[in-house]
């Protein structure tokens, strides 16, 4: 797997480059996305990414986050991000508005395996805001259509209410070869699709397990009953990846804090193959 | 520091002056050993005077004491809480400072420390074993961290071999010491009438050069040889085995996790004294004025809270999982990391352990090898010289 693309210059641990806030959308009550442009016009003109890879966001005096990046990597109109806000650097970033300022530093770590999904079905199973880092690669594939086989979106969430980009979900459900099912523990008034775990949707998706893609973000527990579903269906297990989430401060493989066995997660993932992490994610704590 | 014998000069005691006398002369601050609050630190120094005579560290679980050695030597005591990795890997540093001008603009900048450059006179074997595996973390290729490299290159080392081992010491079994062999810029066996002394690098070359001293004799250099085989087999502890990774994993959910978590009291001591542990968190520290603000690195430990924390959860929230997380780090996946331990058997966990765990007994019940052997041999350890 890549790093990163070719022509991707990562910008090393720091200090950040200063950026601007080009748009803001709610999604919920508590999730939002920035676009960002870097201010220097070289920095942003050769910034480049790949869908499943992250950034660090720093916000003025208070300190940086990890921060996936959601955008399709050849879009111009800025560098997305959707945030939840849910701790001290995320909810001061929430109160941005467009024009305001920040530091980002990034692309980091290794994104999702883009080469080995073509000519193949790709089925993306996300959790809650799992679904962020994925949506890039739904973007992707989406942009370069006639390049893959079908392309199967299954996201759960705990409450209808907490599904953001539903219009999304409507239109990539309407798309040919696309399939699009959501799951709710709890449903809602008017909640169009299935209400239960979203692993039991597993039966309706349509794919070719031996020649499937399939990748995983969410919570741990649900990406391993997941895995358990998709082996059980045939799926190879050298075809099954998920992106982890760790507490990650430096990025770069030095802090320490983001370690999996012998892994750093913000060097050598987020994104990992099922076989380099199943053996250490059923015991807690690592 | 026998990898060159046939290079082996000889420092009369009352020389010593005249080493750091000479390092001064070359530019460097002497950072050497003094007692600080009942334990040897490393302190500025500016005469052989300074220098500690006649004192040993007794160390054992939870345990250290500075006592008399009756031998009258400068390095008897084993070691201190700390040795290089302060100056190295600083215990609280700037990485980077950013600026916020009236219309909201940022302007970051790198903060480097600007230290003096820096000999450090006692550091031992393990010390220098440890160096190289924070240099591995620290100065990877295409990660250079720079305030780290910066003060690495300003960094000179006076090497002693470990003639009077403490209790905890277990450096034969990681094969890591007692003697130092390589990764030092001078090294120095302490006999009764003096050093042999040796040379590791050019910048060391240069210092040993300009003293101007008599070749060691045959008799010198076969003593400092001896005394370091004598002192890996009066090591009484031991690890049982150089690479445990496989066993260690394998026992993921041994009972003796929660034995070792009802004793320890997370409180971070071992991974604060341990040479070779790297976590830091990165804090940012705003000016009062509003308009600048610092982007710090701190020491951290896997034994807080805050080490595992994520937004809603803490992979980490119990003591099990934090002692398993550190034990299986060093003495596991570090070899995943950098093949190898991350032991490098300086006993410093064990002796400033509140409570005395003691890792090479954690470990041995942890492989099932509780009725541990006896230490091995030198030449089995490969330590011995």
């Amino acid at each position: 797997m890549p790093s990163c693309p070719p022509g991707c210059k990562p910008i090393d641990a720091g200090p950040p480059h200063a950026a601007t806030v080009v748009a803001r959308t709610q999604e919920s009550p508590t999730i939002f996305t920035l676009q960002l442009r870097l201010d220097d016009a070289a920095a942003q003109a050769g910034y480049r990414f790949a869908p499943g890879q992250f950034n660090m966001l720093y916000l003025f005096g208070v300190g940086e986050v990890p921060i996936s990046i959601m955008s399709d990597p050849d879009a111009r109109e800025g560098i997305g991000h959707t945030i939840r806000a849910v701790g001290r650097v995320t909810r001061g970033l929430a109160a941005l508005q467009p024009g305001d300022k920040l530091g980002l530093r990034g692309p980091f770590g290794r994104g999702w395996p883009l080469q080995e999904m073509g000519g193949r079905d790709v089925v993306l199973v996300t959790g809650g805001l799992g679904c962020a880092p994925a949506v890039s690669v739904i973007h992707y594939v989406l942009r370069r259509r006639e390049r893959f086989g079908k392309l199967v979106v299954i996201q759960g969430v705990k409450h209808a209410d907490d599904l953001i980009w539903r219009e999304q979900y409507d239109r990539w459900a309407k798309l040919p070869d696309t399939q699009v099912l959501v799951a709710a523990d709890e449903g809602a008034a008017l909640w169009p699709w299935h209400v239960g775990r979203v692993t039991e949707l597993f039966d309706l998706a349509q794919f070719n397990p031996a020649r499937a893609v399939a990748m995983m973000c969410g919570p741990e527990g649900m990406m391993r009953v997941t895995a358990e579903q998709l082996l059980a269906r045939r799926l190879p297990e050298s075809s099954l990846y998920l992106s982890m989430e760790r507490n990650m401060q430096c990025a770069v493989g030095r802090c320490g804090h983001c370690q999996f066995g012998g892994a750093f997660v913000c060097r050598d993932g987020p994104v990992f193959n099922w076989g380099d992490v199943k053996a250490l994610l059923p015991h807690r704590g690592f | 520091m026998f990898s060159r014998p046939d290079q082996a000069q000889f420092l009369p005691l009352e020389q010593m002056q005249v080493l750091l006398q000479t390092l001064e002369a070359q530019g460097y601050q002497c950072q050497g050993p003094t007692p600080e609050n009942g334990a040897i630190v490393m302190r500025e120094i500016h005469s052989a005077n300074g220098l500690p005579r006649a004192l040993q560290a007794e160390q054992t679980p939870g345990h250290y004491r500075l006592t008399r050695d009756p031998r009258n030597r400068y390095f008897a005591w084993a070691n201190g809480p700390q040795a290089i990795k302060p100056h190295v890997f600083a215990a609280q540093e700037s990485l980077w400072q950013v600026r916020r001008d009236e219309q909201g603009k940022l302007q970051f900048e790198a903060v480097m420390p600007n230290v003096p450059p820096v000999a450090i006179i006692g550091v031992r074997a393990c010390d220098l074993a440890a160096l190289a595996l924070q240099d591995a973390q620290f100065l990877r290729e295409g990660r250079r961290d720079a305030q780290y490299a910066q003060r690495r290159e300003r960094l000179f080392l006076v090497a002693v071999q470990c003639a009077e081992p403490a209790a905890t010491c277990f450096c034969a079994s990681t094969g890591d010491g007692p003697t130092p062999t390589g990764g030092y810029d001078l090294s120095l066996a302490e006999l009764a009438e003096g050093f042999v002394i040796v040379s590791g690098s050019d910048k060391g070359q240069a210092v040993l050069d300009a003293l101007d001293l008599a070749p060691a004799t045959r008799e010198q250099i076969d003593a400092a040889r001896q005394q370091g085989q004598a002192t890996a087999a009066a090591q009484t502890r031991s690890l049982p085995g150089r690479n445990l990774r496989d066993t260690l994993m394998r026992n993921l959910e041994h009972p003796r996790w929660d034995e070792v978590a009802a004793r320890c009291l997370a409180c971070g001591n071992c991974t604060a004294v341990c040479p070779t542990c790297f976590c830091h968190a990165e804090v940012d520290v705003p000016a009062l004025d509003g308009e600048t603000s610092q982007h710090e690195r701190i020491w951290d430990s896997c034994f807080g809270e805050a080490h595992g924390h994520l937004h809603g959860f803490n992979v980490r929230s119990d003591i099990r999982s934090r002692y398993r997380q550190w034990l299986t780090h060093k003495l596991a996946t570090w070899h995943d990391q950098f093949g190898r331990s991350g032991c490098v058997g300086c006993g410093r966990c064990i002796a400033w352990c509140p409570v005395g765990i003691d890792l090479t007994e954690e470990a041995a019940a942890l492989t099932e090898l509780s009725d541990q052997p006896a230490p091995r041999p030198a030449s089995a350890s490969g330590g011995g010289e």
